[in-house]
């Protein structure tokens, strides 16, 4: 209808025009488009198979909670072993000393450069390949350090670029006060860079409980479980795909609230600036 | 600091350094006895702020000595940590500490550095907070202080090592016009107290009542020094007299 109105004046269409034109035809084809994805559907096939009630009721009732306990165990570990051994990595990159530098850089650009999956079936053969191996806090341990090395490589990078985003300054400031290059590392550089570095650390956080996901392939007792593994044996025994798609949601559950907290965080820094 | 004034604190002899192909500091040759204020003026990049980055070793010279209190900073084995706690900063930029209050800042070095207990050097942080005005803002931090306000704490922080001399690195540059005054009358006290202080400075009022030696710099190199109401009143050097010219009557400058 506009058309008719305005088709004298169609090379003169004002810029707010034209917008306004474009919005409402990128609105009348997301319409079109759910309407025959809903037409198109088989809802009932849909509901049986993905949000079964009885089957919703089988995940939550069947370990789903100690499931939940195990990802978060997981990660948590993990994230402070990878916390850990980042650090230390993010100082040898920006040591004056060569080799640690090379070794670092050596490191890192490895296990950045793997499929986590990768590092988690060599986990999985430790043992054949080394017979005798013991690794302490069975299987916890295992985890921690399969998750934790992959996690490190990358939160090694992100330490290392918050190192060397706090001012020259800063550091010029605790020397001259007497700091030896450590203690203005520890006591001056160190809370800066990671008060920086609270959204991108969530962030890689929020990676690691999903590569959590990985964690039966190192291959774990029933009662070790995370979620995904678990959603998959009752989804695979029960051949039925809504035990995984509340595995799923119980993701979200820990996911959501840090995303939430990671543009709070941000939000809040870009008021400081 | 029961020495006689007069005595020599700081000497350099025949100071030289570069930055790549960039000679800055080209032979510098000075002292300064315990007690003295020394301004030191000069085009920018005359080298003056290099040089006062030495005295400290922030910036290592590539040839000639710094010795401060007798103890030679630029010999290789020196405990560098150890002589700069007789050195106090001050920078252009406040470099205050974001993450510590007023008080905090003015803590942190005495605690890690000097190993003192939190009680002693919060009474030591507190006296030098008084004593440049800030009595009433020791648990604010620096983001809520005005840029005088900040100086004034990182001189704070500064005297709470209790040094022997006070390097200021422009001090007043990166202040708007009306907070200068407060900075510098905290430093004018600080003279009258009796403190060693070497300032660059571009505050040529500040140098000519303060200072009991001005040092004008050029190209790398000591163009002439003397008492303020010769180097600043009455300069013999050309290059000297053009440059104030240039400070003191901004208005009526020859654009090169």
């Amino acid at each position: 209808m506009t058309d008719t109105t305005t088709a004298p004046a169609k090379r003169k269409l004002s810029p707010r025009r034209r917008a306004q034109r474009i919005r409402l035809i990128q609105y009348a084809l997301l319409v079109v488009i759910v309407v025959v994805a809903a037409l198109a559907a088989d809802w009932k096939a849909i509901g049986e198979s993905f949000f079964a009630p009885d089957m919703i009721r089988t995940t939550l009732t069947q370990g789903i909670w100690s499931a939940l306990f195990n990802t978060i165990i997981y990660t948590i570990g993990a994230f402070a072993f990878g916390m850990v051994a980042g650090t230390v990595l993010a100082l040898m990159r920006l040591s004056s000393v060569g080799p640690y530098r090379w070794i670092a850089s050596a490191y890192i650009e490895f296990f950045r450069g793997l499929p986590a999956i990768v590092v988690f079936l060599v986990f999985s053969l430790l043992p054949l390949a080394i017979p005798g191996l013991r690794i302490p806090l069975e299987p916890y341990g295992k985890v921690w350090l399969a998750l934790g090395i992959v996690a490190s490589a990358y939160l090694a990078e992100t330490i290392r670029g918050g190192i060397q985003a706090v001012p020259k300054g800063q550091v010029e400031a605790a020397r001259s006060l007497g700091m030896s290059a450590g203690q203005a590392m520890r006591k001056v550089v160190l809370p800066q860079a990671f008060r920086m570095m609270l959204p991108p650390l969530t962030n890689e956080l929020i990676l690691v409980i999903k590569d959590s996901s990985l964690v039966y392939i190192i291959g774990v007792g029933a009662t070790n479980y995370e979620l995904t593994k678990l959603g998959r044996e009752l989804s695979n025994s029960n051949a039925n795909v809504t035990p995984l798609v509340v595995a799923g949601f119980f993701y979200l559950i820990i996911t959501l609230p840090l995303s939430v907290l990671v543009r709070r965080m941000e939000a809040r820094a870009a008021r400081a600036r | 600091m029961s020495e006689q004034r007069g005595e020599v604190l700081v000497q350099i002899q025949e100071l030289h350094k570069s930055f790549g192909d960039n000679h800055v500091l080209r032979g510098i040759d000075f002292s300064v006895a315990r007690g003295e204020v020394v301004c030191v003026i000069g085009p920018s990049g005359s080298g003056k702020s290099t040089l006062l980055r030495c005295i400290n070793l922030l910036e290592v010279p590539e040839g000639g000595k710094v010795i401060v209190g007798g103890e030679e900073i630029t010999d290789p084995d020196c405990d560098i940590d150890a002589a700069r706690r007789h050195i106090g900063m001050v920078f252009q930029q406040f470099n205050l500490f974001p993450q510590q209050s007023a008080l905090g800042n003015c803590t942190l070095a005495q605690e890690t550095v000097l190993d003192l207990k939190p009680s002693q050097a919060e009474q030591i942080a507190r006296d030098n907070l008084e004593r440049v005005g800030l009595g009433d803002k020791i648990d604010e931090y620096p983001a809520k202080l005005s840029g005088g306000q900040q100086q004034r704490v990182a001189i704070a922080r500064a005297l709470s090592m209790e040094p022997e001399l006070m390097l200021f690195d422009e001090p007043t540059s990166a202040l708007d016009p009306e907070l200068v005054g407060e900075v510098l009358t905290v430093m004018r006290k600080l003279a009258e107290d009796g403190m060693t202080m070497i300032v660059v400075t571009h505050e040529m009022a500040f140098a000519r009542e303060v200072a009991d030696r001005v040092v004008f710099m050029d190209g790398g190199v000591i163009v002439e020094e003397g008492p303020p109401s010769e180097v600043i009143v009455n300069p013999r050097e050309d290059r000297t007299r053009e440059f104030l010219h240039r400070v003191l009557d901004p208005t009526h400058v020859q654009p090169t």
